[in-house]
């Protein structure tokens, strides 16, 4: 599986370091329980494209919004984590 | 249904095997069913077993997308075994292995079920006071556990690397005599068997597309053969869970990743134990066939694939070889993956749900072999009377929202760490 890192190129995912879903939202601090374990413990975990985090660990330490199949492992896009929608 | 025995083989012997009966019978479905399994692994089956033969609900369907075992209960690396630390971890793996050792006698199918023990190796003196630790919290629960020194460990397995070479000398480990392997596919064919003898209705190729629900109930499932309507709803779908559940309209505290396994050419007998590696993540055996059956880490990223990377089996072998430097003499037969619901705390979820008849099983992560016979017993009761048996009962979808998590390596909600 490679990851096209907009600073350094295509690089294979194992020099990126995994971090999950990009789609939850830390909630206020007084949100209340259920929106706080909506946010620690629940996912949607879709079949199919999910916006994820990677940061590139052993390159340039990007932090990056990567949209990837989890039916086929097709990367469909790599968006830099500050401007990215989330 | 022909009972096996050495008459019968006998007998058919004589008769050139023309006269077996089916396993299974293949019924197509009915309108209606007590309660419908979606999902037709081990743990689907022995949940409709169980259902059957201790709770009397005989009007019991599995539905399966595939065919029997498709799924993970044939691509796990066959490991048995009941060495947790935590109270409810240790009770219910415990109470599935005891199911395990009468299982071949219970289903009359030879679930070649082999205590041939399980062997955690310790790599320091920090992992012998954890293994001591942890094999005394096991032996406090009435589980088997002894903690073996070096030299215990080299008469067991003289191939490990014992050399003045190796980066992470043995110090000792955990032994768990009682753990061993047991052959997978004939685990999902006797549940199977012993549960259609019962009256439950195994219908294969039959994928649910959706799930009915009315206010707080769920009506049946919507499925590639139609509407089949049910009083109550059990899922047993480790992997898909996430998927399933969204059809009733839970989101569930689970990510699904991908394990790699794999299986080396037929040699001789080499390793007569079941061994992990207490610095990587390593664990082999060998089948009754000769291969060896060895498998490591999840991949570490959500996926559905049942396929993995390249990465992650350098990382296995690598840690392979830390142990087994002979292994590197072995060529590998066959790799596969499959997806695994992996928990935000490691353990599983057997519970009901938020919907008053729709009850889950999943949350494996990737430990859910050994629990079949285990997981089915509690799931069947917690349907049959809708609540949870002592041995799961802190198996809930709720525990994580009320600070409860069951997390035996403290890894916090991470999935992909567990």
């Amino acid at each position: 599986m490679l990851i096209r890192c907009p600073w350094c190129g295509e690089r294979d995912h194992a020099e990126y370091f995994y971090g999950g879903d990009a789609t939850v939202k830390r909630p206020a601090e007084n949100a209340g329980v259920q929106a706080w374990n909506d946010y620690v413990y629940l996912r949607d975990n879709p079949k199919g494209p999910h916006r994820e985090l990677w940061q590139h660990q052993a390159g340039c330490r990007e932090w990056l919004v990567v949209t990837r199949d989890t039916l086929t492992h097709d990367i469909l896009g790599v968006e830099p984590v500050k401007g990215a929608a989330r | 249904m022909t009972r096996y025995s050495a008459f019968s083989l006998l007998r058919q012997t004589l008769r050139g095997h023309r006269g077996w009966d089916r396993a299974w019978r293949d019924p197509e479905p009915k309108r209606h069913y007590d309660v419908i399994i979606i999902g037709g692994g081990g743990h689907g089956l022995a949940s409709a077993y169980y259902l059957a033969k201790l709770h009397g609900v005989r009007n019991v369907a599995v539905v399966e997308k595939g065919y029997l075992g498709s799924g993970n209960t044939g691509r796990n690396t066959t490991i048995v075994r009941s060495n947790y630390l935590i109270e409810p971890n240790a009770h219910f793996y415990e109470h599935s292995l005891k199911l395990w050792e009468g299982l071949s006698e219970d289903l009359n199918y030879n679930v070649m079920f082999s205590q041939r023990g399980v062997l955690n190796l310790a790599h320091s003196d920090g992992q012998m006071d954890a293994a001591a630790r942890r094999g005394n919290a096991m032996r406090l629960n009435g589980i088997d556990a002894e903690l073996l020194d070096r030299e215990q460990v080299r008469v067991m397995v003289p191939h490990l690397d014992f050399s003045e070479h190796a980066r992470f000398p043995i110090f000792g480990g955990l032994y768990q005599p009682r753990g061993g392997t047991a052959r997978h596919d004939a685990v999902a064919w006797g549940f199977a068997r012993g549960a259609s003898a019962l009256g439950v209705d195994i219908i294969q190729n039959c994928e649910v597309k959706g799930i009915k629900r009315q206010g707080n109930r769920v009506l049946g499932v919507e499925t590639s053969r139609g509407f089949i309507g049910a009083g109550k709803i059990g899922m047993a779908v480790a992997g898909n869970s996430s998927h399933v559940a969204a059809m009733a309209g839970l989101k569930l505290p689970i990510e699904s990743h991908v394990l790699q396994a794999f299986v080396t050419e037929g040699l001789k007998p080499w390793i007569d134990t079941v061994v992990t590696y207490g610095v990587g993540h390593f664990y082999i055996s060998q089948s009754d066939k000769g291969g060896l059956v060895l498998g490591g880490d999840i991949d570490g990223y959500n996926s559905y694939a049942q396929k993995g990377n390249l990465a992650l089996i350098e990382h296995c072998m690598a840690a392979g070889m830390q142990i087994l430097p002979s292994l590197s003499r072995t060529r590998i037969l066959r790799h596969w993956g499959g997806v695994m619901d992996m928990s935000m705390d490691g353990s599983p979820i057997i519970a009901k749900t938020p919907i008053d008849n729709f009850y889950i099983n999943g949350g494996w992560c990737y430990g859910g072999f050994k629990a079949t016979p285990g997981s089915g017993w509690v799931f069947a009761h917690t349907i049959a009377h809708d609540k949870p048996h002592p041995i799961n009962a802190e198996f809930t979808l709720e525990r994580f929202a009320e600070g409860r998590a069951i997390d035996e390596k403290g890894g916090g909600p991470t999935p992909n760490v567990h």
